[in-house]
């Protein structure tokens, strides 16, 4: 569904992503893990074409990401912060991205189970930070798009929506789609992840199911082997 | 509507509610208004709301246009990661912050002299006026997205802004002054001229004042060019540079948008 062959970023003397190749499987859920300034925001930019690879090869759905960017068709994202116009009411927030898809499907049912159905008409400046995360998550996942990205998604959602949000993963994953998810909270990321890409200091350190890694560092929780792969890293 | 309508509107409604647009329209209405109260007649109020134009537009364009591009920039990744051209998306974003900017002008500076059209302001000094206004408005806001798209430092792209305008509002007359000055003694009038090109501050003075004969006004270089070309030839120049002044900025800042990681 996802596949990046070499792919390379430096930033000035830096090197952000080192010959990064990657698989993501359709029907799974991948959880790309990795210390603070690893490269995961970066490479889940390449993937949208925030961000352009220095060396590398892309592919979404078997298109090249190219600069048309036709082939972000097939991709929903949720952004870890959701900070959009102010003055612009909810109601005008989804209608924009919707227009700018006008092919596509759109589906606004997680929208409601959010609650947002009675928020519509608020300016989004007004709303706390939770609402503007459960408007940020109901653009997402509105195109019912064949990739979804998800930086952080329950970042600042309360438990009910939090829930909400999980089961709707699982759903798009029991359909056949493919779902590459961040976060630094790896309790919810062992719910939810089949797969699990380790980077570290922009290198792709690990790519395999949570069972391999598990089995390969001897733990047996998510948590603690990510740790144990940080370790094995710095030592 | 096409992507480039959907950005705008989007843009429009936004900045339509913004606070500081709203003061902006309403601080040239009092000021334009307060001088008609006072008595001025149509072509001194003209002249007195086109210093303050010549200062405040260009200033509030570049520093107001930085911190929105810095302000829209989660926005912006969002709709990057649409399936949209990023010229279209561009295009889109740039009017969407340079029309508003343009309304509120018009509407604060404009709508006394609708009201007052019994003072006497001659239309084709109001119209160059507008034209001026528009235009450093149009120009500012496009040199806005390339200082905030050079820099992910907003210290820094608020900094540049604020440089650039105190070098088009105050530093470069100043140096063509000092310039025509010690080489008075040579022909300096068509280089002169040149540099008078290449600052849009001094061609929106020329082109207003030059509709209102009052060329002991227009400094060094703008009495230079209408002595040069002649008031209609200088007009149509004018306009032309200020046309390039406004395409310009905004072309580098496409360059910019189409090129950088975000």
């Amino acid at each position: 569904m996802i596949a990046l062959t070499g792919v390379s970023k430096r930033f000035g003397v830096r090197t952000v992503l080192d010959d990064v190749s990657l698989a993501l499987r359709p029907g799974a859920v991948t959880a790309l893990v990795g210390p603070n300034g690893s490269g995961k925001t970066t490479l889940i930019k390449m993937i949208l074409g925030l961000t352009r690879p220095d060396r590398g090869a892309l592919l979404v759905c078997g298109t090249p990401a190219d600069e048309r960017g036709s082939y972000r068709r097939a991709i929903g994202y949720m952004p870890q912060l959701a900070r959009f116009p102010e003055n612009l009411t909810v109601r005008h927030i989804i209608a924009l991205v919707r227009a700018l898809r006008p092919d596509a499907a759109c589906d606004e049912s997680l929208g409601e189970e959010l609650g947002l159905s009675t928020m519509m008409d608020v300016p989004f400046g007004v709303l706390s930070g939770g609402m503007r995360q459960k408007v940020n998550a109901a653009i997402a996942f509105l195109f019912r798009p064949a990739v979804l990205i998800l930086d952080e998604p329950t970042a600042g959602l309360d438990p009910v929506a939090t829930g909400i949000l999980k089961a709707r993963i699982r759903a798009v994953r029991a359909e056949g789609r493919t779902v590459l998810v961040t976060s630094h909270v790896m309790g919810e990321l062992e719910e939810l992840a089949d797969d699990v890409a380790f980077l570290c200091d922009g290198r792709l350190q690990f790519s395999g199911t949570v069972a391999e890694l598990l089995a390969e560092t001897r733990e047996h929780r998510l948590e603690r082997a990510v740790a144990a792969l940080v370790r094995r890293r710095e030592a | 509507m096409n992507v480039v309508a959907l950005v705008l509107d989007a843009g429009w409604r936004d900045l339509a509610r913004n606070r500081w647009l709203a003061a902006y329209a309403i601080t040239f209405f009092v000021v334009a208004e307060g001088l008609f109260w006072f008595g001025g007649t149509g072509p001194q109020v003209v002249l007195s709301v086109l210093n303050i134009v010549l200062l405040v537009v260009p200033l509030v364009s570049l520093v107001f246009g930085t911190l929105h591009v810095y302000a829209s920039r989660e926005f912006i990744e969002l709709l990057l990661a649409q399936p949209v051209p990023r010229g279209r998306l561009f295009a889109g974003l740039y009017l969407g912050l340079a029309l508003p900017l343009v309304g509120a002008f018009l509407l604060g500076a404009g709508l006394p002299f609708a009201l007052n059209v019994r003072a006497g302001a001659s239309p084709a000094a109001l119209a160059a006026l507008m034209t001026a206004g528009s235009a450093l408005t149009c120009a500012g806001a496009g040199a806005a997205m390339w200082f905030a798209l050079r820099t992910d430092d907003r210290l820094a792209g608020v900094g540049a802004a604020l440089g650039a305008w105190l070098l088009a509002t105050v530093v470069y007359d100043g140096v063509v002054l000092a310039a025509a000055t010690s080489l008075g003694d040579w022909p300096i009038e068509r280089p002169v001229l040149g540099l008078m090109l290449a600052n849009p501050v001094d061609l929106a003075r020329m082109l207003v004042l030059t509709q209102l004969d009052v060329s002991a006004l227009m400094g060094y270089t703008g009495a230079l060019f209408e002595r040069t070309f002649g008031s209609a030839i200088g007009t149509t120049v004018a306009v032309i540079a200020l046309g390039a002044w406004c395409a310009g900025p905004a072309l580098l800042a496409l360059r910019r948008f189409r090129r950088r990681d975000f």
